[in-house]
């Protein structure tokens, strides 16, 4: 599998009256051609800041302070706006959690997909329009030919949000930044949404990194997982294996957290216990340790680096955890 | 076109407008004074302008139901002996002119520096906004004394009736320009924030496109109650500058200069000269401002409910 996308050491602060506030710190990871991410943290863990940093959309206080993005080889986090510009929404787009919000109120949704399209290619009406036609139908919007005419406010919540997935897919993109797509949404439409965007990576081999709090949601769509905590990725494999045998504590903590339907012996939910650091006061070592049931000595006076993870059927993973150093002995 | 008529008809904004017995006279009442005064060569019994029919000899004929007056003047003449109706229709005509043209002035200087100054904000915003403080400190009058009485002395009075026009225009113009900008500002201000805007720049879209396609277009309700008010507010401007001798001359008066050449006369008993145009300059400006009123309530709430 060739690499779509290749984020190397990103790191993103944020210059505040009080210093700088580190964001995103070293984040790495990689992304095939047509393959599907699903980026999981709590709230404030950076997924969205992670999410702008690829496009190189960091607004001010924010910069990116350091590490490298590669799209299809490209050094992206490299060229001029003018260049990185053609790449938004053409190569690589992206949706946003509130439907409500995201459409532009006063132009009927032809006019927004007409323009879109004619940011990037030289075409004409006609011919857009055609496009747009195309690929409201193939988010499955009834009638997309009286569709054009109207206004945002004519469409449902869930409607909306399939017009924006049309939007974004209108340049053919080859990478999908979904933030949240389906957190304004209600249960049974989510599932619809999340099915959809199955369908259409499938269909167009689009990449698709898919950011949520909700280890659920990723676990039915994305074939690779990445665990973000205070701004770092603290473990990333598989979904299988990642949601069956998380190697991180903080992971660990995530999952006996997940509601379970089949569960007999109770209904309370483990919390971990302790909340996610304010990122101006991040722990000294592993952010994770003054929450972690396995914490060491070591865990509070250094951080752990990228540690290899083995599962029995020869796959591997990565976890940031002391526990998986072989030099200091497995537990 | 019938297709956004048709939308048009079933807005909230056209059913609002049905139900308002004030904004429906007022507007009716608009639309009648600006075909009068669009077609003023058409519909004057006389043209002001055209000395061949002016007669000192029938100067300050009183109107057609008050003693000696003639059924040829039906509101009078005036001290020059012209038709004091013709003249007031077309004294009308030069004071929309004047009142539309410097609004456009200030909407254009002032929307792109209200959209400059929102959008880029920091030094740029703290820029134009201290200017638009230093502008609005200096009365408008202030400086339409100024610049005038410099250029009477320049080209001399005799040229300067013939630039008068644009003169007015520009003296109105800029010195309103900050109410838009501010006004621009704050709208933009809130604007920038909705995702709607985030997400064009994700699309690729670069800052201008995204000030004038995306975010200017949401802010066109404030600016349309906005420009109501200053339209009424640059015809008054103009009627006062032109009352105090500095706007148009007698020879091509506007309602505000035919009020300042009646008001010698009020006291000889010819009080119609200047009582009939002040009459028409009121009804104008309070319809012109009742419609704003309506536009203000009814586009408050946000005319897309989103
Ligand atoms: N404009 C900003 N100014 C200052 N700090 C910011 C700004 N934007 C983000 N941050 C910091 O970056 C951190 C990560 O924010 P981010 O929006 O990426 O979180 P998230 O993981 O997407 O959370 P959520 O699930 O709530 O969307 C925040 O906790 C905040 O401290
Ligand atoms: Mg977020």
């Amino acid at each position: 599998m060739s690499a779509l996308l290749q984020v190397q050491d990103l790191t993103v602060n944020f210059a505040l009256r009080t210093g700088d506030l580190t964001a995103l710190n070293g984040v790495t990871f990689a992304l095939g051609e047509g393959e599907r991410l699903g980026l999981v943290g709590e709230s404030g863990a950076g997924k969205s800041v992670a999410g702008f940093a690829i496009i190189n959309l960091i607004g001010k206080p924010g910069y990116i302070a350091g590490g490298r993005v590669l799209f299809q080889g490209e050094e992206i986090s490299a060229l001029p706006e003018e260049a990185i510009r053609r790449i938004r929404g053409h190569r690589i787009s992206m949706v946003f959690q509130d439907p409500m919000m995201t459409l532009n109120p006063v132009l009927t949704i032809g006019t927004q997909m007409v323009e879109t399209l004619q940011a990037h290619r030289n075409i004409g009406q006609s011919e857009a329009e055609a496009i747009a036609v195309d690929k409201l139908r193939q988010v499955h919007i009834p009638s997309p030919e009286k569709r054009l005419h109207q206004y945002p406010h004519e469409f449902s919540g869930g409607m909306r949000q399939r017009i924006i997935i049309a939007i974004a897919l209108l340049n053919d993109p080859q990478l999908i930044i979904a933030d949240e797509p389906t957190t304004a949404l209600d249960v049974t439409i989510q599932a619809e949404i999340m099915d959809l965007f199955l369908e259409l990576c499938r269909q167009t081999r689009m990449g698709l990194i898919l950011i949520t709090h909700d280890l659920a949601v990723v676990s039915e769509t994305t074939e690779k997982i990445a665990v973000m905590y205070a701004g770092e990725i603290v473990e990333e494999g598989r979904t299988e294996d990642v949601v069956r045998r998380p190697r991180h504590p903080y992971t660990q903590g995530l999952i006996a957290a997940l509601p379970q339907g089949d569960d007999q012996r109770g209904t309370r939910l483990n919390q971990i216990p302790g909340t996610m650091p304010t990122l101006t006061r991040i722990p000294p070592g592993c952010s994770f340790h003054p929450r972690c049931p396995h914490a060491m000595d070591v865990c509070s006076e250094r951080a752990p680096g990228p540690l290899p993870v083995a599962y029995p059927d020869g796959g591997g993973g990565m976890a940031a955890c002391h526990l998986y150093d072989p030099n200091l002995g497995d537990r | 076109m019938t297709d956004r008529w048709q939308r048009f008809k079933k807005s909230a904004l056209f059913h609002d407008f049905k139900g308002d017995k004030v904004a429906i006279v007022s507007f009716a009442t608009l639309v009648l004074l600006f075909i009068c005064a669009f077609s003023a060569p058409l519909i004057a019994p006389y043209n002001p302008y055209d000395s061949a029919n002016i007669d000192i000899m029938s100067s300050e004929i009183p109107p057609v139901w008050m003693a000696g007056g003639t059924n040829d003047y039906l509101l009078g003449t005036d001290a020059q002996g012209r038709d004091l109706l013709s003249t007031m229709i077309y004294g009308m005509r030069i004071s929309i002119i004047i009142g539309i043209c410097a609004v456009a002035l200030q909407a254009v200087i002032g929307i792109i520096i209200g959209l400059i100054a929102g959008y880029y904000g920091g030094k740029l915003d703290g820029f134009f906004m201290r200017l638009a403080d230093v502008q609005l400190s200096f009365s408008y009058l202030m400086v339409a004394i100024f610049v005038s009485a410099v250029l009477q002395a320049a080209v001399g009075v005799g040229r300067f009736a013939e630039i008068a026009v644009p003169f007015l225009i520009i003296v109105i113009g800029l010195a309103q320009w900050p109410q838009y900008a501010r006004t621009v500002r704050a709208s933009v201000l809130a604007e920038k924030k909705k995702e709607y805007v985030e997400a064009a720049r994700v699309t690729g879209f670069g800052a201008h496109r995204i000030m004038w396609r995306h975010i200017l277009p949401n802010c066109m309700s404030p600016i349309l109650v906005l420009s109501t008010i200053q339209v009424a507010n640059a015809v008054m401007s103009e009627a006062a500058l032109s009352f105090l001798g500095l706007g148009m001359p007698v020879t091509r008066p506007s309602l505000g200069s035919l009020i300042n050449a009646g008001f010698e006369y009020i006291f000889s008993g010819s009080w119609w000269i200047t009582a009939f145009p002040g009459v028409l300059l009121v009804i104008l400006v309070l319809a012109v401002n009742l419609l704003g009123d309506f536009l203000r309530d009814a586009l408050n709430p946000k005319l897309y409910k989103g």
